[in-house]
């Protein structure tokens, strides 16, 4: 399928939802159901007084900031981990309770502990992620190529060169594989963060729409994010993953 | 130029998995004398390969010594298992091992061993006998002391194993280093090495060593 048929298909596909949703609000006829121009009308609402751009600027600085922070840690802890198998079976377990924990129970301990802040804020949106990276890259670990370990050995490469040239290329797909499961949730935990705890962002935003039952508002602020995120996965992730793997037949 | 001094006191095989031991190598030396080249010749399954990883210092788990003389030596080895980086292209993967300044020369080698339109493509683009001969080019472009070869002109069609095989001769000429080959071709054991050591066993023992 050419790439322009495809991009007919998905326009096709959102227009066919456009219309449903539609037809909806027309059969509900309700303000807790509004139409597509109900939501376009607060949305330029939102862009007019520049709230809306501010606070997905404040959304993604956050979203940066912990998913920036879960990537780094995250795989570290998962090299380590899948190198030192004697370490992986006294902190394996820890890192599986981890990822059991609920993203709110997480949140709220640190708002607990840490007070109502941007580090409590961005600790916590990490420390849900972190053990999602660490399992992945853990994986990616164990599976280096001892052939190539050797070869590298036997050629005296340096650390560094071995690095670049034979470690990280073999984690790069698993760490894509992280990054991009890792972008959908950071940005859904650090909606729940600021509706519980921050007076600015996309979730508190949210939450004044929600007391309000402001529900063109809600989805005024959804539509917006989610164009951003998916254009961020369209323009950075993807074209990332494609270079990254170039190389395969 | 190095000489090597081997000696496999005891090696076992497999060394930690569940099937059952057996000894591969028991009281086992073999001297190469600095700048010649021993052909390994013996059954499959034997060992030859393991041998070459001990002196590469790749399998340290045996009982023995490998002493090279005067000093520790720089090693190419043609893998029987290419090992080549798939994201790197042939020249890169080459090059890695043969260090700076060495492009020319890589090329040169490159384009010889009939891989001249190769150069930037990446490996799994190859066939598997094109990519051990890059594992074979990237072990002489390292400039070896010691070179490993283990089965290089298998799976090549008679016109490429020829080509090679007059090429490698070339360079050893011009580059004389220490050289273990295995092969299970005796003529072609005949056509490359100065000596000629049929193996069998196991344990591995040295039935048969002649000059060539």
């Amino acid at each position: 399928m050419s790439g322009l048929t495809r991009l007919g298909w998905t326009a096709l596909s959102l227009a066919l939802l456009v219309a449903a949703w539609q037809i909806a609000a027309w059969l509900a006829a309700s303000r807790l159901l509004p139409g597509p121009a109900a939501v376009v009308e607060a949305l330029h609402r939102a862009a007019e007084d520049g709230a809306l751009f501010r606070n997905i600027g404040v959304t993604l600085a956050r979203v940066a900031a912990s998913f920036a922070l879960a990537m780094a840690l995250g795989s570290a802890l998962g090299v380590l981990l899948g190198r030192r198998p004697a370490l992986d079976r006294v902190v394996g377990p820890w890192v599986v309770v981890l990822l059991n924990l609920p993203a709110l129970v997480i949140i709220i301990l640190c708002y607990v502990w840490f007070g109502l802040t941007e580090v409590a804020a961005i600790t916590a949106v990490a420390v849900n992620k972190i053990p999602n990276v660490a399992v992945t890259l853990r994986e990616g670990a164990g599976a280096l190529s001892r052939d190539l370990d050797e070869m590298a050995q036997l050629y005296r490469l340096g650390r560094w060169t071995r690095l670049r040239h034979v470690v990280l290329p073999q984690l790069a797909p698993f760490f894509a594989a992280a990054a991009r499961s890792g972008l959908a949730l950071t940005w859904k935990i650090v909606l729940v963060v600021e509706l519980l705890g921050r007076s600015n962002g996309v979730g508190f935003e949210l939450q004044t729409a929600f007391q309000l039952f402001d529900v063109a508002m809600v989805l005024a602020y959804a539509l917006a994010f989610t164009a951003v995120v998916q254009a961020i996965e369209l323009g950075v992730l993807q074209p990332w993953e494609r270079r990254a793997a170039r190389w395969r037949r | 130029m190095i000489s090597l001094q081997l000696a496999i006191n005891h090696k076992r095989f497999p060394a930690a998995t569940g099937s059952p031991e057996r000894t591969l190598y028991r009281d086992f030396t073999l001297d190469v004398a600095a700048g010649t080249t021993v052909a390994l010749l013996g059954p499959s399954g034997l060992g030859k390969t393991t041998l070459l990883n001990i002196v590469a210092g790749l399998d340290t788990d045996f009982e023995g010594a490998v002493r090279f003389s005067p000093k520790a030596p720089r090693f190419g080895y043609a893998f029987q298992n290419p090992r080549l980086l798939p994201w790197r292209t042939v020249l890169e993967n080459v090059l890695l091992a043969a260090g700076r300044g060495t492009e020319a020369r890589a090329r040169e080698l490159l384009t010889q061993a009939g891989l001249g339109a190769a150069l930037e493509a990446y490996p799994e683009r190859l066939s598997l006998g094109q990519q051990r001969r890059v594992g074979l080019i990237r072990a002489l472009a390292a400039e070896p002391d010691v070179l490993l070869l283990d089965e290089p002109l298998a799976s090549l069609d008679a016109q490429t194993a020829a080509r090679l095989e007059a090429m490698l001769a070339r360079q050893l000429e011009a580059r004389p280093a220490t050289v273990l080959l295995v092969t299970h071709d005796r003529t072609e054991a005949g056509r490359l090495a100065r000596r000629i050591v049929t193996l069998d066993g196991p344990p591995v023992r040295i039935a048969a060593d002649d000059p060539a």
